[in-house]
């Protein structure tokens, strides 16, 4: 049974120039022990839908969904008060970034106990000694000490440190990583996912990794879903993904990468992505495709199935070669 | 280290000799104020036409080696020769002349344009500074730049909020080339940028180089974008070059240890490749407080006894640079 069931996730933010949309009809199952990616570019609307999941997204925000459960419960039909009871103990979070996400007027332990108070019955010298524990687990020496320390007083990798041991606190079943790993330098980076990796494994939470790292991607997902313009374009285990890619667009994402390339120029994607004012009426990488075709301009795709990786795309690419089309000789 | 070691070049269009730059840096008022040495000691010569990368981590030395090589800073001690001309100690008079030479790229397309000003006003302003074009020919001169960076002409008279961050460097890359310098110093020009457009700045940068010739200093931490674009690589840690060598030579056979974790490291965007991962201990050391001999060596799983006392030189061995006591 899956931890985290999403069907139809959709978020429209009012703007003073009218809706926006800027999560559109998303699904994603998490299993107990899974680690699932989700890539995208900005705007793409991957950190707006997990936030959305966590209940943190600004009274402008319309959130709908035929189905928003975490571990049995629908997360859209408890109160707020039941829901804060989830969010934080159950279902955590780690923000991109570790200097600007932790309070700079309390120490790291008042930051890192303070969770355990509001979700955990626990007495203070068992909170304390719980904020030891934790601070060790994450890999930080002298845990007694840091907590003392206040948030300036530690480095990048040391912060991002203490948001894992914070979000591990009320021992979640489910955490949710945003660009854990942007802020930092590669061999921090190195360590925070070696980290990340370790406590899944050991502890069999669920992982939900935000990222627009293909690298990262590769070394860590069991399965990834890409996202495009508010959409998930493709959803496929991570071999899968890397070796055959069924969405134009993560196809040409992933050529674009320079150390997939073979010559000086890389097969950069045209244009940007659609914003508010100029979204095509039929696929919305139509613009930028470089198999569009007339039905791809006007109308909607359907979603293909498993085999297919769930693309969103009129002629989803099956060994880089539109399925349904006549082989094309592509000009490179 | 007056002789550094160094990669000869036929004719090379800038010559770095043994920079360094230290600051001070006060810490408190009972405190003393500390010394950083936030670079100590690079060379490096630069052919016409070609790339240096330079990586290193945050707090390596690579912005304030960027800074020193636009003439922003004028370095502690050391030699910039541009055309065998000594820029660091000749008066400022003379230095202006130079400044054109070598222009610079930002890495934040956000924060390097002035928001008030129009993208035209922002690439003829360094024509209206060095040089005594009419206001009819800095124009052409901009638009003609414009042109080669994908801009259109109409895009002129529009401020920097109407366009996207790929597009924002692009105009920055138009305003830092329009007085044709022979140099360019990119610090971190990609990291900000998503990857569909990376690619197109990218593909801009390498077109620029081959139509115009300018040669690129490229400071990045993205290993994936080096090996694309450099010809030569110098790796940085702690304010000193640790290994600098051909591309080919750095990425295909690393020799010095941090050059080595760095790669291994990098996460590689393909699931099934098969690769060493060292996983280093620790984090950059507190430059106020270097740790004696290699900089390198509370880190390092290769250090032995004489790397806790002695500082490597760094010396020509298989075909590159290498700072390194335990690199044969």
């Amino acid at each position: 049974m899956s931890l985290l069931s999403i069907r139809n996730l959709s978020v429209t933010f009012a703007t003073g120039r009218g809706p926006f949309r800027a999560v559109d009809k998303v699904d994603l199952d998490v299993a107990t022990g899974e680690l699932v990616a989700i890539v995208g570019e900005s705007g793409s609307g991957k950190s707006v839908a997990m936030l959305a999941v966590m209940g943190l997204l600004p009274w402008t925000a319309t959130v709908t969904a035929d189905r928003l459960s975490f571990d049995g419960k629908d997360l859209l039909a408890l109160s707020p008060r039941e829901r804060r009871k989830i969010i934080g103990r159950d279902l955590a979070m780690i923000f991109q970034e570790p200097m600007s996400s932790l309070n700079p007027c309390f120490t790291v332990g008042f930051q890192l106990r303070e969770a355990m108070a509001a979700h955990l019955d626990l007495d203070k010298a068992a909170r304390q000694a719980r904020a030891i524990e934790l601070l060790e687990l994450v890999g930080i020496p002298e845990p007694e000490r840091r907590l003392k320390a206040f948030p300036h007083q530690l480095s990048g990798g040391m912060s991002q440190r203490v948001m894992i041991a914070m979000a591990l606190a009320c021992r979640p079943k489910l955490i949710i990583a945003d660009e854990p790993t942007t802020a930092l330098d590669v061999t921090i980076q190195a360590q925070i996912l070696d980290l990340l990796l370790r406590l899944q494994k050991d502890s069999g939470v669920g992982l939900v990794l935000i990222t627009h790292d293909m690298g990262v991607v590769a070394e860590t997902a069991q399965r990834v879903c890409v996202h495009y313009a508010g959409q998930q374009v493709e959803m496929q285990p991570t071999r899968g993904l890397f070796r055959d890619p069924h969405h134009p667009y993560t196809s040409a994402l992933l050529a674009a990468l320079p150390e997939r390339a073979s010559g000086r120029i890389l097969p950069s994607i045209p244009g940007v992505v659609p914003g508010l004012a100029d979204r095509p009426a039929g696929c919305l990488f139509s613009p930028r495709c470089r198999f569009a075709t007339q039905t791809c301009r006007t109308i909607p795709p359907p979603r293909a199935g498993a085999e297919l990786g769930y693309a969103l795309c009129h002629t989803p690419l099956v060994e880089g070669h539109p399925r349904g089309l006549k082989k094309l000789e592509v000009p490179a | 280290m007056t002789n550094a070691a160094r990669i000869p070049v036929a004719r090379p269009v800038m010559e770095a000799v043994d920079l360094a730059q230290s600051y001070n840096v006060s810490r408190g008022l009972m405190a003393k104020p500390a010394t950083v040495k936030a670079v100590a000691g690079i060379s490096f010569a630069l052919a016409p036409r070609s790339t240096l990368a330079v990586v290193g981590e945050s707090g390596s030395g690579k912005s304030t080696l960027a800074r020193m090589l636009t003439m922003i800073e004028t370095p502690g001690t050391g030699a910039l020769l541009i055309d065998d001309v000594d820029v660091a100690g000749i008066d400022a008079k003379t230095r202006r002349r130079y400044r054109g030479e070598v222009q610079m790229i930002f890495q934040n397309p956000y924060g390097s344009l002035n928001p008030r000003q129009t993208i035209g006003n922002a690439i003829e302003e360094p024509l209206l500074v060095n040089t005594k074009l009419s206001a009819a020919e800095r124009r052409e001169r901009a638009i003609d730049m414009m042109q080669r960076v994908g801009l259109r002409p109409e895009h002129h008279g529009r401020y920097p909020h109407m366009f996207s961050g790929g597009q924002r460097q692009r105009i920055a890359i138009a305003r830092a080339l329009v007085l044709r310098p022979k140099i360019l110093v990119l610090d971190e020009p990609v990291s900000a940028l998503d990857v569909s457009v990376r690619a197109q700045v990218l593909n801009l940068l390498v077109e620029l180089q081959e139509s115009l010739g300018v040669a690129y200093v490229f400071v990045s931490h993205d290993l994936g974008v080096v090996r694309h674009m450099a010809d030569e690589v110098m790796v940085m840690y702690l304010g000193r070059a640790v290994e600098h060598g051909p591309r080919d030579a750095i990425f295909d056979d690393p020799k010095h240890p941090y050059t080595r974790a760095l790669m291994s490291a990098t996460p590689v965007a393909d699931p099934e490749a098969k690769k060493e991962r060292i996983v280093l201990e620790g984090e950059l050391p507190s430059p106020f407080d270097p740790p004696t001999g290699c900089a390198f060596n509370p880190r390092c799983p290769l250090a032995f006894e004489r790397c806790r006392h002695e500082a490597p030189p760094l010396e020509l061995k298989a075909g590159r640079l290498v700072a390194c006591w335990a690199v044969e």
